[in-house]
Formats: C-alpha cells, sequence, structure tokens
C-alpha cells in the first residue's frame, strides 16, 4: 500500500473553533478519494492546505515520503482545480495549458508536445487558440483540468469541480472525470459537499463537519454503517429512533420494541434505511398510522407514526402495487440486520 | 506509521506574523511615508499656523480676527450661499433630466446621458470668461433680449455668476448618482407596492423617493464641496468676496506669513468635512444599494405627445446652456474682437499661431507634470490597493484611508500647506526653494488625484478573483512571475483608465498651480489660461489654450471610457 497524501493530526486556525481540529487521513497512491462536508466543514480549506494555500497551526501534511507542510505552492508539484476554474483571461487556451510547463523549463517542442497531448486528452484540440471566454462552462471546466494534469503532478485536487455544470452536464463530466484519473493512475481529492457526486467517484471517502473527520470509508460503508447521525442524516435519508438498549440487546423506545440489535446497554440512537423496513398487516409487525403519503415514481414514500416516533418508509413500486391510504394503520417490519446503532 | 505520530508544531514565520512579505511591508511603508510628507505634514502645518500666535504659544485670536472682519464674514456666507444654491440651481437642472430617464421611454435619453458627460470635460473656469460675454451684462443674450424687450437678467452678476457657471458644470454629479440609485430600483419593489394598493403620490413618496435618496444626497454633498472648495472660478470672474479667493489673496498679496489665509484653509476644510459628514449621517442606515438586485429600474413609461414636446424642449434648452461654455470659448478663440456685441467681429486663427509660438513650454510642462503625475498615482495606487487586499498587514486600512481623505482636501489649501512646509528647504544643487521647485506641482497633483486612482486599481484587483494568482502559484508560478504574467496584464485596463483620470483631472487643476507656479517657464496650461484670461486683448489666446486643454481632455476622458468598456467586456465573459 503506497502512500499518496498524509494528513498527519492537522489543525488549522487559533481559538477555540478551528477551522480544521486534529485531522488524520491516510489517501493510498492511485486513489481517487472525496471530502463530503456541508460548507463550513472545513473540507475546502484542507484541500487548501494540502495545495500549500495556507500551512497548518499545528501538524504534518506528506505527499508520498515529502514532507510538505512548510514547502510554498509553487513547489509543491500538486495539481488543483479551482470551483471557479481560474482561467486566465488574457491568455489562450494554449498558453493557459503551458503556463505550468514553462515555469518547469521545458523545452519548446517539449511544452508543445504535452500541450497538444493534454488538449487532446480532454477533446478541446481544435480549440487552442480561443479565449477562455469563448468557451462553454463545460469546456472551460476541461480546459482547467488539461492545465493541471499537464504538469503531470503527484496529486489531483479537485474543488467542487463539477458546481458550476448544468445536470446533465454534471453527470457526464463525473464519469470523464473517473476515467481520466484511471487512465493516468493520478492520486486524487475530490472536495464536494454532494454526497452523490461523492458516491459516484469516490472509492473512498471522507465525511467532514465543524471541522472534524466523522468518519473514513468506502461509499457502501458510510451508507450501510454510519457511526454517528450526522453520518446517517448527510448521506441520504435515516430514521433515527432514540430509545434504551436493555441487557440482552433489546431495543426498547416509545412505541417500538426491536429485539437482538446488540450494542452497550443504556441510552442509544439507531438508524435504519427507509428502504430497509418493510410493510406488513398491523399485526404483523410494529403498529404505524399512516400521516402523509409521496408518491415519487420508483417507490412511494409513506410517513408513518408509531407511538411517539416518526418513521419514513419507502415501498418500492410498480404498476398495480397496492397502495395504502392516509389514515391507516400498517404494521412495521424492522430487520435487526439492517439496523445501525449510532455513537 | 510512526513516524506519522510525532506531532509538528509550527512557529510562524515574520512573513506569517505580519502578514505580508518584506517586499510588501516596503511597499506599505513607501506609500506611507508619501503621505506623511506631502499631505498630513502640509495639512498639520496649516492648522498648526492658524492656531499659533505672534508669541508661539495657542490662540484662538486668529479666528475672532477672521469673524471681526466684515469682508470675511461676508466671503463665509458668500461661500456658503453659492455653494448651496448652486446645488439647488443643478438640482432644477439634474431631477428631471433623471426623472425622464428612469421614467419615460424616451427616445432622446441617450443625448441626456450625452449631456452629463459634456460638461465635465471643460473645468469651469475655462468657460468663465466666455459665459461673461455670452450671458453678461452686455453679453449676447442680454443685448438680445435688452434690444427685443428692453430688460436684461442678471445671470452673471456677482455670486450669481459663480453659481451658473457652476451649477452649469456640476450638475452631471447628482444626474449620474441620481441616476444610478434609479435605475437600482427594482421594478418589482414598485410592482408590489402597487400590489398592494400603492400609486401615484403614495407610491413617490414611499417607495421611490427613499430609494433614490442616497445617490442624490451622495450628488448634491459632492456639489456643495467642490463648488465650496473652487478658487479659480471666482476669480476669473472677479468675484473675490469668497473664502477661496479671500485666502489665496491673503497667501499671494500678504504674504506666507500671514495668520488669516491659514485660517480661512481650516475653515474650508472643516466645512467640506461638515458637509461630507451631514450628507453621511443623513444617509445613515439608509443606503440600500447593496441590498438591491438590480433589477434595471421602474417601469417605464410611454410618454404622451405633448409630454414628448415638453421633455424635448427642455432637453435642448439644456443642451444649450451646457454647451454655451463650450460654444463661447471656441468663438472666443478665433475671434479679433468680441466686445458689447451678440457675436464677434470677425474671426482669426491668429490666436492659435500665437499660443503654439509663445506656449508650447506649458503644453510640454503640461504633459510633464501631469504625465508624472499620473504616473505616481498609478504605481502608488496599484500597490496599495494590492497590500490592502491581498495582505493582512497591520494599519495598511489606516494608509488607505489616508490616502482617500486627500479627497477631501482642496487644492488651494494643499498648495498653502506644500509652500509653507517646503519653502524654506532648499534643493542643494541650485539653491532653489523645494516648494517652488517644478516637481512639487507633480506631488500636488499626485496626491490630490491618488483617491481616485487608488479607487480605480481597487476595483480591478476586487475583479481579480484570487483564485487566478493560486492557480499560477499552484503550477509553479513564485509570487513575482504571478505577478507580472497574471496580475499586472489583468489590471492593465483599470490602471490605465486611473491613469488617464488623474493626468486629465491634473491638466486643468489651478488652484495648487497658482500658489505654487513661481516663475513664468515652469508654468503649465492651466495656469497660463488663467494669467492670459486677466486682461482684455490676452483673451483671445487664453481661449485658445483653453481649447487646446478641452481637446487634450476629452482625448484623454474617451481614451479612459473606451479602455474601461473594453475591459469590462472581457472580465463579464471570463467567468
Amino acid at each position: 500500500m503506497a502512500r499518496g497524501v498524509s494528513i498527519d493530526h492537522v489543525t488549522f486556525g487559533y481559538g477555540a473553533t478551528p477551522v480544521l481540529e486534529d485531522v488524520s487521513l491516510e489517501v493510498e497512491r492511485g486513489q481517487f478519494f472525496a471530502f463530503l462536508g456541508p460548507s463550513g466543514s472545513g473540507k475546502t480549506t484542507l484541500l487548501r492546505l494540502i495545495a500549500g494555500f495556507g500551512t497548518p497551526t499545528v501538524g504534518r501534511i506528506l505527499i508520498g515520503d515529502r514532507d510538505v507542510t512548510r514547502l510554498p505552492p509553487w513547489s509543491r508539484n500538486v495539481g488543483m482545480v479551482f470551483q471557479s476554474y481560474a482561467l486566465w483571461p488574457h491568455m489562450s487556451v494554449r498558453k493557459n495549458v503551458a503556463f505550468g510547463l514553462e515555469r518547469r523549463k521545458l523545452s519548446r517542442a517539449e511544452i508543445d508536445r504535452k500541450v497538444a497531448a493534454a488538449l487532446d486528452l480532454v477533446g478541446l484540440t481544435h480549440f487552442a487558440e480561443r479565449r477562455p471566454a469563448q468557451l462553454s462552462g463545460g469546456q472551460q471546466q476541461r480546459v482547467a483540468l488539461a492545465r493541471t494534469v499537464v504538469i503531470e503532478p503527484e496529486v489531483l485536487l479537485l474543488d467542487e469541480p463539477l458546481s458550476n455544470l448544468d445536470a446533465r452536464l454534471r453527470v457526464e463530466m463525473r464519469v470523464e472525470l473517473r476515467q481520466l484519473q484511471r487512465k493516468l493512475g493520478i492520486t486524487a481529492i475530490y472536495v464536494t459537499h454532494d454526497q452523490e457526486d461523492a458516491n459516484a467517484v469516490a472509492d473512498s471517502i471522507a465525511v467532514l463537519d465543524q471541522g472534524r473527520i466523522q468518519q473514513i470509508g468506502t461509499p457502501m460503508e458510510l451508507y450501510d454503517r454510519p457511526v454517528n447521525r450526522f453520518v446517517a442524516t448527510f448521506l441520504g435519508t435515516a430514521n433515527l429512533i432514540e430509545g434504551t438498549i436493555e441487557s440482552g440487546g433489546r431495543f426498547v423506545a416509545d412505541g417500538i420494541a426491536l429485539s437482538a440489535i446488540g450494542g452497550e446497554p443504556g441510552r442509544a440512537c439507531i438508524s435504519v434505511r427507509p428502504q430497509d423496513i418493510s410493510v406488513a398487516p398491523p399485526d404483523g409487525g410494529i403498529p404505524a398510522r399512516i400521516a402523509e403519503r409521496e408518491f415519487l415514481g420508483n417507490i412511494t414514500r409513506y410517513h408513518t407514526q408509531a407511538g411517539a416516533q416518526s418513521i419514513v418508509v419507502d415501498v418500492p413500486y410498480r404498476r398495480g402495487t397496492h397502495a395504502h391510504d392516509v389514515g391507516e394503520t400498517i404494521g412495521l417490519i424492522i430487520p435487526p440486520s439492517q439496523v445501525s446503532v449510532l455513537r | 506509521m510512526s513516524a506519522l505520530s510525532t506531532i509538528a508544531v509550527a512557529r510562524p514565520s515574520l512573513t506569517v506574523r505580519l502578514g505580508g512579505s518584506p517586499a510588501q511591508i516596503a511597499i506599505l511603508v513607501g506609500v506611507a511615508l508619501f503621505l506623511i510628507a506631502f499631505l498630513i505634514v502640509p495639512i498639520l502645518r496649516v492648522i498648526m499656523v492658524a492656531f499659533t500666535g505672534h508669541d508661539g504659544g495657542f490662540t484662538l485670536i486668529h479666528f475672532s480676527d477672521f469673524f471681526d472682519n466684515a469682508l470675511l464674514r461676508d466671503s463665509f456666507w458668500n461661500s456658503i450661499y453659492v455653494a448651496a444654491m448652486t446645488v439647488v440651481v443643478a438640482s432644477l437642472i439634474a431631477v428631471p433630466l433623471a426623472t425622464i430617464i428612469a421614467r419615460f421611454n424616451f427616445r432622446g435619453a441617450a443625448l441626456i446621458h450625452t449631456l452629463g458627460v459634456v460638461p465635465l470635460v471643460m473645468p469651469p473656469f475655462v468657460g468663465a470668461v466666455a459665459m461673461q460675454l455670452i450671458y453678461g451684462r452686455n453679453g449676447s443674450i442680454n443685448l438680445l433680449l435688452n434690444e427685443w424687450f428692453g430688460f436684461r437678467i442678471p445671470f452673471m452678476e456677482g455670486l450669481n455668476g459663480v453659481i451658473f457657471v457652476e451649477a452649469l458644470h456640476y450638475f452631471p454629479f447628482i444626474l449620474l448618482n441620481l441616476s444610478a440609485s434609479l435605475s437600482n430600483i427594482d421594478s418589482a419593489m414598485e410592482e408590489s407596492a402597487q400590489n398592494l394598493g400603492a400609486h401615484g403620490l403614495t407610491l413617490f413618496r414611499k417607495i421611490v423617493f427613499p430609494l433614490a435618496l442616497p445617490g442624490y444626497i451622495a450628488g448634491a454633498a459632492l456639489v456643495f464641496v467642490k463648488v465650496f472648495d473652487d478658487l479659480a472660478t471666482p476669480l476669473l470672474l472677479n468675484v473675490t468676496n469668497m473664502l477661496a479667493p479671500q485666502a489665496y489673496l491673503k497667501i499671494t498679496s500678504v504674504g506666507i506669513n500671514d495668520p488669516m489665509g491659514y485660517v480661512i484653509s481650516v475653515i474650508m476644510i472643516l466645512c467640506s468635512l461638515g458637509a461630507m459628514a451631514l450628507a453621511a449621517l443623513t444617509l445613515r442606515g439608509r443606503d440600500f444599494s447593496t441590498q438591491q438586485r438590480g433589477g434595471g429600474g421602474l417601469s417605464r413609461r410611454t410618454m404622451s405627445r405633448a409630454g414628448n414636446i415638453a421633455a424635448g424642449s427642455f432637453i435642448v434648452m439644456i443642451l444649450l446652456l451646457v454647451l454655451s461654455p463650450h460654444i463661447g470659448i471656441f468663438l472666443l478663440s478665433i475671434a479679433t474682437v468680441w466686445s458689447y456685441a451678440v457675436l464677434p467681429d470677425g474671426f482669426t486663427l491668429a490666436h492659435y499661431t500665437s499660443v503654439f509660438r509663445e506656449s508650447g513650454q506649458m503644453i510640454s510642462n503640461t504633459i510633464l507634470y501631469c504625465g508624472l503625475a499620473g504616473l505616481i498615482d498609478v504605481v502608488l495606487g496599484a500597490s496599495l490597493a494590492y497590500v490592502v487586499l491581498r495582505t493582512r498587514l497591520p494599519g495598511r486600512k489606516l494608509v488607505e484611508q489616508v490616502a482617500m481623505s486627500a479627497v477631501a482636501v482642496p487644492g488651494l489649501v494643499l498648495g498653502i500647506g506644500l509652500l509653507r512646509t517646503y519653502y524654506d528647504v532648499q534643493l542643494p544643487w541650485s539653491g532653489e526653494s523645494l516648494a517652488t521647485f517644478w516637481f512639487m506641482l507633480v506631488i500636488a497633483y499626485a496626491v490630490r488625484r491618488l483617491p481616485y486612482a487608488l479607487a480605480a486599481a481597487t476595483a480591478a484587483i476586487q475583479q481579480l478573483h484570487v483564485s487566478l494568482e493560486e492557480a499560477a502559484e499552484n503550477l509553479g508560478a513564485g509570487k513575482f512571475t504571478t505577478l507580472t504574467r497574471i496580475v499586472v496584464p489583468l489590471m492593465t485596463g483599470g490602471l490605465l483608465a486611473g491613469f488617464v483620470t488623474s493626468f486629465a483631472t491634473a491638466s486643468v487643476e489651478l488652484a495648487a498651480t497658482l500658489i505654487l507656479v513661481a516663475r513664468a517657464p515652469d508654468a503649465p496650461l492651466a495656469y497660463g489660461i488663467y494669467v492670459y484670461m486677466q486682461s482684455a486683448a490676452g483673451r483671445g489666446p487664453g481661449a485658445a489654450l483653453g481649447v487646446i486643454a478641452v481637446v487634450v481632455v476629452s482625448i484623454a476622458t474617451y481614451l479612459a471610457y473606451r479602455v474601461a468598456e473594453r475591459e469590462r467586456g472581457l472580465k463579464s465573459r471570463a467567468f
């Protein structure tokens, strides 16, 4: 397991609420990694620290085996694609892409060759002499990518690269990004607030909130086994139920009792996804009254009330499926294997 | 992974602790020293002299002398009266024009916009003498009126003349500010008020007026201050019972040691600051421009036929008034004799040939001084703006505010301050006083225009997203390469516009020029116009110089406008 990027106990900012607090993580070489979190979670700050825009108050940053903590941005060989693309409006596409190579004192012929290859890679060979302002948003995004990968950086940093694109283009670019990263075999870190983007591209995700890492794992691990309320609700919809775990692993809350949950006895909060609950006749499960019904196409979503608990249940929809009515009482079946006990 | 378990505690470097690199610190200190030497010390010197008694101690005796003197007391009230009346007259011109643009679909709207710029290319004092010839007691208009109807209108009698000339020159400040405010009002605001039942006068009183007020007040305050501080126009119209001319006369005729010139300077600064503070106070909590989306202004109505004719005639009348100094000065510059007549007796190009023969030095002086002043402004303005926006150096905001405060300093006062401060400093090579060395003029011009250059550079850097610089650093460019390859090329337009603005306004600055020019060979154009206009025989050549100045300023202004437009086009398509 070769090391790509190491964040080693990094704190950034001073005072009672630092922007980042004791963050540690490992990105393997060649991995596509994502920092996922809401705005203000510190994800972009962490990315900027890797690029050298700011120095950690405490802690180290390593790229490969190099300690880059004190290096200025221009000596790091880390490629960053900015959220605004940051294309220089006074230079042509070709000059934008050649800029980094010129700083590296390559020969003219080599620069020309590499620029041509990079533009070919992103499919913009015929746009080399255009100014950035003459390109569409998606094309500008590709120029920004070409300009970054052409210097063959050790790590590719992407700061919300898709946020300025419309929905359809977003999905296309997501696939392209993933293919490009695989083709180049480059270590990539992707910052986003969109869990769908993160799930789609990343091998591994670090979820951040309030300057701290909440959980690190593959998209499925995070979804299936969230460790706390933040992760459970930030990645998809979750029913959070407060209650008590009795000795013997039985979970009891007002209106609900589940056996064989496991976990430490005492006050506890559990999480269960709406689609993991199935519906039975009233006497076949936990009795719940339907308060609201939403038809969403592939599923029907019921907002139900079981005792004091509000529980959302998703039922797959196929043509002809029987729909329950508002006011009806149904039985909910919650399989213990689908329940996560949160911290 | 044991190597990772040790925690490195970063010790901030000097650069991090102070928030800027040594080069950036040097820039900030340099600009601060420039401002201390050529703005703060001279102004403090003026204030000190005004409060220093003959025994060298603190005294208020000069101020009581000021108010005991009937002429000075009158001058004080005259200056306030003239400034206030100019605001009134300028408003009578500007408010209807702004309303027509904002409210109606009017075909002449483009004409009004032009109207707003035309006066600004010619300083009021240049046209003042020509205005005498057109609107004076025995000028074209009154001769015709007297002949046809047997009465005269005292447009140019005493203070009226100053008010008339200044109002025609400065009304665009109100027009432009008010138009900006009006066009910022989202039509949805008007519509939602109508939707809730307001219309007509209620709509105007409750919605349009409060939202347009900030722009009007800002423009009016600017006009008041500019007129209050103006020395050149009253001097050329031979009106001396106002504050600025009195200060000038005390310094130039009584002498540099007469305290009254300094007392008047202090009073002028206090009145300028007072007017600005009053405007700021009125506007406190009422400037909504940042909360508005700029919705393209009020909904426009189609004007009735009669309305079109009325608006059209009003605009034509204003246009004639506004253009009359320009027309007058042009006629004067090609007139053989023009006196007690509706039009000149004959036409000649002799004034131009004599001006080019005798005054080439003045033209080249103007280009040299104003070019240098513009250069200083651009360099200082851009460096300071960069330090303010891109570093965290302590004191950077203070230096910026000091630089901006030069706006409130009348040219006359700065001239007096520089003269007093540097009069006794001798140049090592010639023994000449530093105060009257030609380069002091350049400095006076540069200090007074630094706020405009600073504002232009600040705007240019603000439009330059910081990620453009970060992207360059990320790809391997150091601070210097980033500056030369990315920052400076992208600021070129803004810097050029700043240069041209400084150049154009400096070339017609008279107050500081009159105070600081000691020898005829050092004099610039503005000085020449003033001197020529003093004698009846010099009016022709003076007018010719005036036309040359107007042409220079117009070209410069037009170029600045074009550059700014092109730049905006480039930027707006950039993201």
